[in-house]
């Protein structure tokens, strides 16, 4: 036994004796982590809320969250003298006059997109593979929490260096507020201490954005992280993989050096675009004053969904009984993204109510196996792409020629149009793929070779596929349509009544499926080959 | 002076002013005539310069504009615009427009400098308007002041050429164009104008000097150094959406897809 | 559901396959080497930021293509900081996936759900709980905790209460008032009509009273547009015709739509276009919404001159200023 080994044994003996943990670490070591390119997309989510974590803790050194008004004495000298904030004037201090500041105000706005956009491909990559079904619903809505404070935490972090582009968002914001029936107002004029935009509204946000919401995605994340181990990590089917076991590599030594290696990777390319290319250039905005506005006002691309919406927005008030309620600002504004967030929360509880499965799964769909919840995803998207673009049209206009009218009547009927025609078409192709599989199961895959038979007739030679694929395109389970009770033992009529109608339609919408090959068939065929 | 108001009201104050007045123009023409006398030279050239103008004129440009310059369907009325729309217009390449579209942008001039001259020199016949520029009577580098300018930029051209000057979208297919790398007088003459859809900033509104400082702010713009790395073209956070969505998450997918991958 | 009942047998794991440096040292060793180099070049990387940081001056700039001219020093530190978490990692991957055993192993999962017996127990100690504690049996105590439960709640909303101050008639009310001279902005001088051509724009604020300054609360509710057109390209109603003056005519800056400042006035068509949301007004309609999500009219401000012909309100704002509000009259 080394001296090493001696000392380490020491301590390892004296945490154990008070805390009992080698048991647990023991186990926990040898965690088994399955191994997929998808599966990387969450860490990159929290690997970017460490770097926020660290970079904004070097942020809040200088940064001074004061609305007071100061003058600009820094080294930038295009806004010498100019009257400002101090938020953004210590921002400006931050970007020129501490070395590093800037890199790492753009290491930070960058990590912010970065985590944003990690978030959303993950949240993908749970849904198309039915990752949220039972037992996982919790962390589902966990994951929905996470990314609606992620917006709201990147907006206030948008809104914090007070320049023109976002107290112009800030201004849209309190517009917003403003715009709730009956307590608008009030909220307005508690949120800003008085009349838009007053003093105290960027201290208030500084503190929520700085301790209040990290400290709700610390408690979050953990729980979050905590369910993932507890549950265990789904795995894509394949040969071996089944619902009762988990197939992947260790968490020591192997994924301990994947995981913490894909940090250092993670941190590095966001330093390296925080080094290379300009994020939020607040000293080219100037400090903001309600009566500037810069042509192209956009938010980071997270909101930029929600301007779109706003963008194309009917342009309807009412006044009724002496009381005005913005349609043009409620609809984009809440109520829409209320139902798309409300919805998407839900949706585990809806997809297993529809098709009445109950169970717990922990191998992953191909999304194509699932060709409802494939094309609800699509159209979902779909709705969101078209705002997004809308969210952009002045910059796509002059960009490409286009008028910002015409960019803003595609998306006002594309945005209705558009979702449900994706919706059939992937729905279409989702079929088309199955029907590919079975051929691929049964026939073989094309291999290009053409072969001339002897009585001159051209074939292509289908190559067999291995029983492992076979397997793997074939292991999914097909559902089967919930038959519709019409009448009960008692002679009843529709004893469930509207619910149950609904449930039957969805669930053989959701049976819609080409029959896969079963073993007989692929026998019969073998057989015959031979 | 404030004699002078009190007295504004008596009932000789009209006559005595309308006398004044007369004196004044008076005096003023024959200031005017006696520095205008040795240039009789100037005169004739400059009834050449005229007479060269609308030659080109008839040939470029009256198609559009009509033979006087009266303005036709297509073309608006040139009179009284002033030597400074011609200049700007032409000399950026602006007219003679290309095709009938929203609004003539910028390209390589059709016309030289001195026929850009003969031009201007002509369309001033037709009408007094606001005069043509050099590049050096406009002196922003000494009379300018950045930082105003740049209060004054924001205040008055941000919200249709963007914050950086970088341009932006007007309604049905018109823009505002880029202010970078124009040359200062027709800045200058684009403020007094207001070619297409701009409006017209008068000398009142924002001053000579004012309008000295937001060039000197655009020019200080323009040779800005990229203080943060590629500014993705200053237009804010479209092209950085557009980057992270791209490049950011597309590499970091390509090496989570090496990262799993299986070493051989 | 016949087709279930035969699916394909599962063919198990496949084989393992051996990678290279499994079996051939000179291989292993080679990813020895390059796992080193790479940790090597983090360590440059380090270096390079060291470097950038204390010896290259922040006024050092350099032209790389696509970047355009850029800071060397902001450049130097990020580059140096990139390289050296970047080739941490790197290595640290190639280490994994060359060196580390790649062999898959199987771990075993369970129902969620927790056996039998356990939930028996669960309800039976709960239910025991609850019965010594007596909670069904009085429920005078059930009922008064959750009244003074709820109340609980109520100080810590009350305490937000001087988060702000009560509207009152805050938003109807502007700095215009009658007689109220119009001044540029920036600048505060006084506009007289003729100063201001056809087709021209001007920013304007109320001028203020001496000693005043202009916060932005001011600013976001008195921002004033002036246009100055034709007399005869308006298309007013007698009254909002009075309201222009010689061909000028006022509109709140504030968009009646979010509150941005509309000011893009394209003097050809006389629209005027908010770069925010898109809502376009028609000057001569008295700022009709011809298109985008805006519900009114910009609110226009009744202009004359006094007698020094300087330009004046004629009279407040008729209506409230900037978006739309639930107590909102119109």
């Amino acid at each position: 036994m080394t001296a090493r080994e001696r000392v380490a044994g020491t301590v390892a003996n004296y945490v154990d004796e008070r805390t009992g943990a080698a048991k647990w670490m023991r186990k926990n070591l040898q965690k088994v982590f399955p191994d997929h390119w998808s599966f990387m997309l969450g860490e990159i989510a929290l690997y970017s809320f460490v770097i926020l974590l660290l970079s904004g803790t070097f942020l809040s050194f200088w940064f001074d969250p004061s609305m007071q008004h100061v003058k600009y004495e820094g080294s930038y000298q295009p806004l010498k003298d100019v009257e400002m904030s101090a938020a953004y004037a210590s921002a400006l201090h931050i970007s020129f006059d501490v070395r590093g500041g800037l890199l790492m105000r753009q290491i930070h706005h960058w990590a912010a997109l970065i985590f944003m956009a990690a978030i959303v491909v993950h949240l993908m990559r749970v849904f198309f593979t039915g990752a949220f079904r039972k037992p996982r619903e919790f962390n589902w809505i966990l994951g929905i929490a996470l990314l609606t404070l992620g917006i709201v935490e990147g907006f206030l972090g948008y809104s914090l260096p007070d320049d023109l582009l976002s107290g112009t968002g800030v201004r849209i914001a309190h517009a917003i507020i403003q715009s709730i029936p009956v307590v608008g107002t009030y909220l307005s004029f508690f949120a800003f201490g008085g009349a838009f935009p007053g003093y105290v509204f960027i201290p208030r946000i500084y503190i929520v954005h700085v301790l209040l919401i990290p400290g709700i995605f610390l408690a979050l994340i953990t729980v979050h992280l905590m369910l993932v181990w507890y549950q265990k990590h789904t795995q894509y089917p394949g040969p071996g993989r089944t619902e009762k076991n988990v197939v992947g590599y260790p968490l020591m030594p192997v994924y301990m050096a994947k995981a913490g290696g894909f940090f250092f990777i993670v941190f590095g390319i966001t330093a390296f675009l925080g080094a290379v290319a300009s994020i939020n250039p607040i000293w080219l905005y100037g400090p903001y004053t309600p009566g500037q506005i810069s042509a192209g006002s956009q938010p980071d691309w997270y909101m930029g969904w929600l301007d779109g919406l706003v963008r194309m927005a009917p342009p309807l008030e009412t006044y009724l009984f002496g009381y005005t309620v913005s349609w043009n600002i409620l609809l984009p504004g809440l109520i829409i993204p209320g139902i798309i967030f409300t919805g998407m929360a839900l949706y585990p509880f809806i997809e297993s109510w529809m098709t009445g499965d109950k169970r717990e799964h922990h191998i992953l769909d191909r999304p194509r196996n699932v060709p409802n919840r494939t094309a609800l995803g699509v159209m979902s998207l779909t709705f969101m792409i078209v705002a997004l673009i809308n969210g952009g049209n002045d910059l796509i206009a002059t960009h490409f020629d286009l008028t910002i009218n015409q960019i803003m009547w595609f998306s006002r009927i594309g945005i209705i149009v558009l979702p449900p025609l994706a919706f059939v078409i992937t729905k279409r192709i989702c079929l088309s793929l199955q029907r590919a599989d079975r051929e691929a199961v049964l026939h073989g895959k094309e291999t290009g070779r053409l072969v001339m038979l002897p009585h001159g007739e051209y074939i292509e030679i289908h190559e067999e596929l291995s029983p492992e694929k076979k397997f793997a395109l074939t292991q999914h389970e097909q559902p089967k349509a919930i038959a519709l009770v019409t009448e009960d033992n008692q002679g009843v009529l529709n004893p469930k009544g509207i619910r149950a109608k609904l449930q039957a339609r969805f669930s053989a919408a959701n049976a819609e499926n080409i029959a896969k090959p079963t073993a007989s068939e692929v026998k019969e065929l073998e057989s015959g080959k031979h | 002076m404030k004699f002078i108001s009190k007295y504004r009201r008596h009932k000789f104050a009209t006559p005595l002013l309308l006398l004044f007045a007369l004196f004044g123009i008076g005096l003023t023409f024959s200031v005017a005539s006696a520095t205008e006398a040795p240039t009789a030279v100037d005169a004739a050239a400059r009834s050449t310069l005229i007479a060269e103008g609308q030659q080109i004129f008839l040939k470029g440009c009256s198609s559009c504009h009509g033979l006087n310059g009266e303005g036709a369907a297509v073309g608006p009325s040139l009179i009284g615009v002033g030597a400074a729309s011609v200049d700007f217009q032409v000399a950026t390449g602006r007219m003679p427009m290309q095709d009938m579209s929203q609004q003539a942008m910028r390209k390589t001039p059709v016309y030289n400098d001195e026929e850009v001259a003969a031009l201007a020199a002509y369309v001033a016949s037709l009408a007094p308007g606001p005069r043509a520029y050099t590049n050096e009577e406009i002196k922003w580098e000494r009379d300018g002041n950045t930082a105003d300018g740049g209060e004054l930029f924001r205040n008055n051209c941000a919200m249709c050429h963007n914050f950086a000057g970088q341009g932006g979208a007007l309604t049905q297919g018109k823009y505002a164009p880029t202010v970078m790398g124009v040359e200062p007088k027709h800045i200058y003459e684009a403020m007094i104008t207001g070619p297409q859809a701009m409006p017209v900033f008068s000398d009142k509104i924002i001053t000579p000097q004012e309008k000295l400082s937001i060039i000197k702010w655009i020019k200080a713009a323009e040779s800005e150094p990229n203080l943060g790395g590629a500014p993705l073209g200053r237009v804010g956070p479209v092209t950085e959406g557009l980057l992270i969505w791209t490049f950011g998450l597309g590499l970091l997918i390509a090496i989570a897809v090496w990262l799993t991958a299986k070493a051989r | 559901m016949s087709r279930e009942l035969e699916p394909l047998a599962d063919p198990g794991l496949p084989e393992h396959v051996h990678r290279k440096a499994d079996t051939d040292p000179i291989a292993a060793k080679r990813a020895e080497r390059q796992v080193a180099v790479l940790f090597s070049l983090s360590g440059a990387g380090t270096l390079l930021f060291i470097y950038s940081f204390f010896f290259i001056s922040e006024e050092t700039f350099i032209f790389v293509p696509i970047m355009g001219t850029t800071n060397a020093h902001q450049l130097g530190i990020g580059i140096g900081m990139a390289a050296s978490l970047l080739f941490i990692g790197f290595g640290a991957v190639h280490w994994a996936k060359t060196l580390m055993p790649d062999q898959e192993v199987i771990a075993y999962r369970h129902e969620m759900k927790s056996e039998e017996q356990d939930r028996q127990d669960l309800v039976a100690t709960a239910k025991e709980g609850a019965a010594i504690a007596g909670l069904g049996r009085r429920p005078l105590i059930k009922r008064t905790l959750a009244a003074a439960a709820g109340l609980a709640g109520l100080p810590a909303i009350i305490l937000l209460r001087d988060l702000g101050p009560l509207p009152g008639n805050a938003l109807n009310e502007t700095n215009w008032a009658t007689g109220t001279r119009l001044v540029t902005d920036p600048g505060d001088r006084p506009i007289k009509p003729s100063d201001l051509e056809v087709g021209g724009v001007a920013q304007v604020m109320p001028a203020l009273a001496p000693g005043k300054k202009r916060s932005l609360e001011d600013i976001a509710k008195d921002a004033v547009l002036l246009i100055r057109i034709r007399p005869s390209e308006f298309q007013l109603d007698p009254e909002r015709l009075s309201w222009t003056h010689e061909g000028i005519i006022a509109f709140s800056k504030i968009c009646s739509h979010m509150g941005c400042a509309v000011a893009l006035y394209e003097q050809t068509t006389k629209h005027l276009l908010c770069p925010c949301h898109q809502s376009t007004f028609d000057v001569t309609r008295a700022a009709k919404v011809i298109f985008g999500p805006s519900a009114r009219p910009l609110p226009q401000l009744a202009i004359t001159v006094d007698s020094e012909g300087y330009l004046i309100a004629k009279q407040p704002f008729s209506e409230a200023v900037g978006p739309s509000f639930w107590e909102r009259k119109s």
